[in-house]
């Protein structure tokens, strides 16, 4: 019998689907009318496409201040975000993978939590606690959720690498004279920089895009890029910039992708040869 | 040496558990607590009472509550349905081919979230392309089933009657009445949008480990394409559907952006409620009670999975068990 073709077109109109909004998201930041947001104008002519909102992000134009400000915290937040949870994240990731005490069950279970929890009740319970301790929302607010909800995921992807660490390099390290810090900072870690490098990016990715848990937290006019984005109305002028912006993020985010697997290649070859 | 090994479990639990504790725990037993006091008209938190949970019989939050729950669901059944053959299609590719595909499908994902979602409200808007596309299907409907009795028609309202579009049968479908954006529709459709990658990536790990000659042999032995994938395939990656399962629907259920973007006034759920009371109204105890019961339809499904995949495993340790003894038995016999 022949195998269906179905899976196969149902698949490419997935793909499809998944890709049209980014292919508009391209487009959108070359609209040169940011009020109508259409190639169009209003006698039906095409305008053309214009270059004007990348000239006018790289002149750091006084007019795009408000979402460039907003772009420049969010990558603060994140990268603070990411180094925070990847420290704790490490340390929790250690401590569960080599010990097996009741201590490490309700540990588990309190890393687990926050990955089966919708963002928008950490959020909350987040609001709520600086409530309670009347604490003024701002900046350190949202670090401090960040770090909450990126911990878990760098705790995951660690403990996943530890799974293949061989214990008995410790072991090693310690019969050839190594000290406790030693072989912590020369044998382990180095094992596990992969390990911390994917938690770090995807704590990263996560906390660049959050937009739930920090509307709760970031109290009045500090924003992130993200709830800058999502507090714009349809005809906010300055639209298209934020399409470039996303432009210029995923090429960005593409680079590095292809960059990171040139070089694991690069890295391949050279153990073999 | 176990004193100190003691010390050091300590010292590299304290700083995850202390801030777990401090950040994620505690606040939600705060959220527990305001549960159980009233709101005062200044926008506090006021007296211990148990009037938060008798106000929440108010007509408008049990039809919030079921509303999301039954989107919810909506939008998981459609992920799992059209991420099962997109699974199964790309688990059948050539090596070098998965890799590409799976990478593609979450490519997406690196540009932001929200202005996703923001190209997506450009799309949907009422002049757009996608509307007018809408337009003419619902026509070419009405014009299919026009014969059916009771034919749902969103029909002009007196007042846009000069706006109305005349269908091919000749019933007028008001364009007010039948926009996407702003409506249900739009908040499902862009949530499958957003979740379908995350339905997509467990059930094609499971594929990729599902022996396919099973297909094949089912084929041989006369088996349709349809019946070999609905009996063969899908009970081989079921752990992958739960899973599934599991990524979309937590989400769903605790949905904000997409109905506050493009659900206008129409699709109001319960994340967009519990922003409301404590961002807008004030009402702190209304949004706490509003996110105990978010956690609670979260964990439900949960709880079942873990207790369906422990009965699973357990069932699974016992036919084993079952076959060994028959093995050992039979060997025992030769």
């Amino acid at each position: 019998m022949k195998r269906s073709l179905f899976p196969m077109a149902v698949l490419s109109a997935v793909m499809v689907f998944l890709y049209v909004p980014i292919l508009l998201v391209v487009a959108y930041g070359f609209i040169p009318n940011g009020i109508s947001m259409s190639f169009f104008d209003a006698s039906g002519h095409f305008t053309g496409f214009s270059g004007k909102w990348y000239s006018m992000i790289f002149s750091n134009d006084m007019r795009l201040g408000a979402l460039m400000q907003s772009f420049w915290l969010s990558l603060t937040v994140a990268g603070l975000a990411t180094l925070f949870s990847c420290i704790i994240g490490t340390t929790s990731a250690l401590a569960l993978h080599k010990w097996r005490s009741r201590l490490q069950t309700v540990h588990h279970a309190l890393v687990y939590m926050p990955l089966i929890m919708p963002d928008i009740l950490i959020g909350i319970s987040l609001l709520m606690l600086f409530v309670a301790c009347s604490v003024d929302c701002g900046f350190w607010t949202i670090l401090i959720a960040h770090v909450t909800f990126c911990v878990s995921y760098v705790v995951m992807t660690v403990l996943a690498r530890l799974q293949d660490f061989d214990d008995r390099l410790v072991e090693a390290a310690y019969d050839l004279g190594a000290g406790q810090w030693y072989t912590f900072f020369h044998v382990q870690l180095p094992i596990l920089m992969p390990g911390i490098v994917a938690g770090g990016l995807l704590a990263f990715t996560l906390s660049i895009d959050d937009v739930v848990i920090t509307s709760f937290v970031n109290g009045a006019g500090t924003n992130t890029f993200p709830t800058y984005v999502s507090s714009m109305t349809k005809h906010s002028r300055n639209l298209p910039a934020v399409f470039a912006l996303s432009t210029l993020m995923l090429l960005f985010t593409c680079a590095m992708a292809g960059l990171s697997k040139f070089i694991a290649r690069g890295h391949q070859q050279k153990q073999k040869g | 040496m176990s004193a100190k090994s003691k010390k050091t479990e300590w010292l590299l639990t304290l700083p995850s558990f202390a801030w777990l504790l401090l950040f994620f725990a505690i606040p939600a037993l705060i959220v527990l607590a305001f549960t159980f006091h009233g709101h005062t008209a200044n926008g506090g938190v006021g007296e211990w009472s148990l009037s938060t949970w008798r106000e929440l019989v108010d007509p408008d939050y049990p039809t919030i509550v079921w509303k999301t729950i039954r989107i919810s669901f909506e939008v998981t059944a459609w992920c799992i349905v059209l991420a099962l053959p997109c699974a199964y299609a790309i688990a059948r590719m050539r090596k070098r081919w998965r890799a590409l595909v799976a990478g593609a499908i979450m490519l997406p994902f690196w540009t932001s979230f929200v202005v996703r979602v923001f190209a997506w409200k450009t799309m949907l808007h009422p002049d757009g392309w996608l509307q007018t596309c809408y337009h003419a299907y619902l026509h070419f409907k009405f014009w299919l089933f026009a014969w059916v009795p009771g034919m749902h028609v969103p029909a002009a309202s007196s007042g846009s009657a000069g706006g109305c579009l005349i269908g091919i049968a000749g019933c007028a479908i008001d364009p007010a009445a039948t926009t996407i954006l702003d409506s249900e529709i739009a908040v499902v459709l862009v949530s499958v949008y957003s979740f379908l990658p995350f339905a997509i990536m467990p059930i094609y790990s499971a594929a990729e480990k599902f022996d396919f000659s099973l297909m094949e042999a089912a084929r041989d032995l006369g088996a349709k394409n349809l019946y070999a994938f609905r009996k063969i395939f899908i009970p081989g990656v079921w752990q992958g559907i739960v899973s599934a399962v599991l990524m979309v629907f937590i989400p769903a259920i605790g949905s904000y952006v997409i109905p506050q973007m493009l659900g206008g006034t129409d699709c109001v759920l319960i994340g967009n409620k519990i922003f409301m009371r404590a961002m807008q109204n004030r009402n702190i105890p209304h949004a706490s009670a509003l996110a105990t019961l978010m956690a609670v339809s979260v964990l439900v499904p949960i709880g079942l999975a873990m207790w369906w995949r422990k009965r699973q495993n357990a069932r699974d340790r016992k036919r084993l068990e079952v076959r060994t003894t028959r093995l050992m038995t039979a060997g025992g016999m030769a």
